[in-house]
């Protein structure tokens, strides 16, 4: 009851953090639209329509029924944001080390678990407000939001930045100064996000690449993100089942992943993520 | 669910729980690869005391505090806490203890207010409680006015006030002070001693405090001397003292070293020569300057006597002295940088 309670303050405080910080507020919209407006609107002429060259060999193919870049990378971007924000609350723990804050906690009569969990709940809940908040950009490049998708979003999202929120619990257990964040943002985040086929569709990669987007755990975060939101966009039925084939959508050993699928596997990856964070969490000087 | 406070009155008899004094450190030794921070230590702390370790940067006094409160475990040795053994009943001792530690440790994007419930949620204080408790222990620093504020407004005194209200909130036997003032202009500290002082009045709690200034040790009914993780004195201020001998004698002349030959030949003491000259004990001092002046063939520049300070009984057992001046330059740096964390001015809350 005491630990449930500790878990709740600990949550508590990292939501009030976040809502009290508008400049993390605002500067989460920074990235999102130079790579949607800028990034995205830049490649949209190149590239073309996305499922152009499947769908036109279907003699049934309307005109406007086709995916272009910038509606494609929209869900991508927004798994973007999830794991940046998720990956900074997570890290957050060794601000709090550095502030003398953290010692604050670890000396109260409370379960170290405790503390882990609610760092990751906390960094989970701000994770979600972060990939909701893109939804506001979704009318500006045409992309339609529905209730249903909203609603199918939230625990997707939540589960997804779970699993990274205690990626960087994990890593952050045992660093002790700030000076790592930029290592960290460049060879874990920004790798995993870049083979996670959320700025790219995954069609005739090299085969080293083509295996690190198939071992990497974000791109079974962006594949339900991307089922969703295109769902919801009243794309023919025959359209949507041709995205894995047009590289849209991930293929496994020639088999389309369900969303099942990646719902599982990002769930594996997170409870893997939690158990190992708790457990470095735990080791007492 | 378990209300802390209840604890104190109606707690079964336990196995674990031993009759003894509010402190009790027993060999404790805590290294750190090679380097012994605290290399053997036993003590005792009485309940209702102020318990003073007095050393300079790096003697072990955070890392004695770090085991007691349960945050290191010990290399060897045991301690024990309000009856509770550090390592195999940390929950129950960390109950027992408040703390502030020598870096600041709030949280200063919430209010004075959100890091005293943060506080008071995550040691238990019963709901109902937890209000009357947070309005007592505010005012008591002065800083009830303030409650709503966020702590990015306090000055550097105003949030070290706080976090003795903090350390407070859930009633522990033992505060704990690391380097309370450290940082501080001299009139916050003056302000922050005149609460600790209260506090033992009113409360009747045990203060255990870590100080590199004399003048702030003198406040403690007894001292525990530490240098390079020894404890080589501990007694009250008073009786320290005491064990310097006599009073010490400052004389500058035009010759100092004949002088101090001079001296130590004819009269036997112990001279040492410092920057502002030759420094010697003598027993009833006022009456040998005047015969170290008829009797001395050099010429005599200036004599000064004192009584023995906390310094001269630190010079004696550690001989060393550990004036803020003598601080290394990376000492100062850090005294600097934290000072500059915890910002300056020590507003009172009252504008």
């Amino acid at each position: 009851m005491h630990n449930l309670k500790a878990i709740y303050i600990i949550w508590y405080r990292e939501v009030l953090r976040y809502l009290r910080n508008r400049s993390r507020l605002v500067g989460s919209f920074g990235m999102p639209i130079l790579f949607l407006f800028i990034f995205g609107s830049g490649l949209s002429p190149a590239m073309g329509g996305l499922t152009q060259g499947i769908a036109s060999a279907s003699p049934m193919a309307p005109k406007g029924a086709d995916i272009d870049f910038v509606m494609f990378i929209f869900p991508g971007i927004i798994g973007m944001n999830v794991l940046m924000g998720s990956m900074m609350s997570g890290i957050s723990i060794v601000w709090d080390r550095e502030f003398g804050f953290l010692k604050e906690i670890l000396v109260a009569p409370i379960n170290r678990t405790a503390v882990a969990i609610g760092k990751t709940l906390g960094g989970s809940t701000t994770g979600v407000i972060q990939g909701l908040l893109l939804l506001v950009l979704a009318p500006l490049i045409g992309v339609s939001i529905s209730a249903g998708m909203v609603v199918k979003l939230v625990p997707l999202l939540f589960l997804i930045s779970f699993s990274i929120t205690s990626l960087g619990v994990l890593i952050a257990a045992r660093m002790k100064s700030t000076e790592g964040f930029q290592m960290i943002m460049q060879f874990i985040l920004m790798p995993m996000i870049f083979l996670s086929g959320a700025l790219f569709p995954m069609r005739d990669l090299p085969t080293w690449m083509n295996f690190l987007v198939k071992v990497n755990p974000v791109t079974y975060a962006i594949d339900p993100l991307r089922k969703i939101i295109f769902e919801a966009q009243g794309l023919p039925e025959f359209v949507l089942e041709m995205l894995p084939q047009a590289g849209l959508g991930v293929t496994l050993f020639g088999h389309a992943v369900t969303m099942q699928e990646d719902i599982a596997i990002i769930a594996l990856f997170g409870a893997v993520m939690i158990a190992l964070a708790v457990w470095m969490f735990n080791i007492q000087d | 669910m378990r209300k802390i406070g209840s604890g104190r009155e109606a707690e079964p008899p336990s196995l674990l729980r031993r009759v003894m004094a509010i402190i009790e450190v027993k060999n404790l030794t805590r290294k750190f690869g090679d380097l012994v921070a605290v290399d053997d230590v036993s003590f005792t702390v009485e309940e209702g005391e102020i318990f003073g370790f007095l050393g300079p940067n790096g003697a072990g006094k955070t890392t004695t505090i770090n085991v007691l409160c349960t945050l290191l475990r010990p290399t060897s040795g045991e301690a024990w806490l309000n009856g509770y053994h550090v390592v195999r009943d940390q929950a129950k001792v960390r109950r027992s203890i408040g703390l502030v530690f020598q870096e600041p440790s709030l949280d200063d994007q919430l209010t004075a207010e959100e890091n005293l419930n943060f506080h008071a949620i995550l040691y238990d204080v019963p709901a109902g409680a937890r209000a009357k408790r947070m309005e007592k222990v505010l005012k008591m620093v002065e800083l009830y006015d303030r409650r709503k504020d966020s702590i990015k407004t306090f000055s550097g005194g105003m949030k070290r006030r706080l976090e003795i209200a903090r350390g407070l909130m859930h009633y522990p036997r033992v505060l704990f002070l690391d380097e309370p003032t450290l940082g501080l202009d001299p009139q916050t500290r003056n302000l922050i001693w005149e609460y600790i002082l209260q506090l033992r009045e009113r409360e009747g709690i045990t203060i255990f405090l870590t100080t590199q200034y004399m003048g702030e040790a003198e406040h403690a009914d007894r001292i525990a001397i530490i240098d390079y993780g020894k404890i080589v004195a501990l007694d009250t201020p008073d009786n320290l003292r005491g064990s310097v001998g006599g009073d010490i004698i400052t004389v500058k002349t035009t010759d100092d070293r004949l002088a101090a030959q001079e001296i130590s030949q004819r009269f036997g003491f112990q001279v040492s020569e410092g920057q502002n000259g030759l420094h010697f004990e003598v027993q009833k001092g006022e009456e040998f300057i005047p015969r170290l002046v008829s009797e001395s063939s050099v010429e005599i520049l200036s004599v000064n006597l004192r009584r023995p300070t906390l310094d001269d009984v630190f010079l004696k057992f550690t001989g060393r002295r550990i004036r803020d001046e003598e601080l290394s330059a990376k000492d100062q740096w850090k005294e600097r940088m934290k000072s500059r964390h915890r910002g300056r001015g020590h507003g009172r809350g009252h504008p």
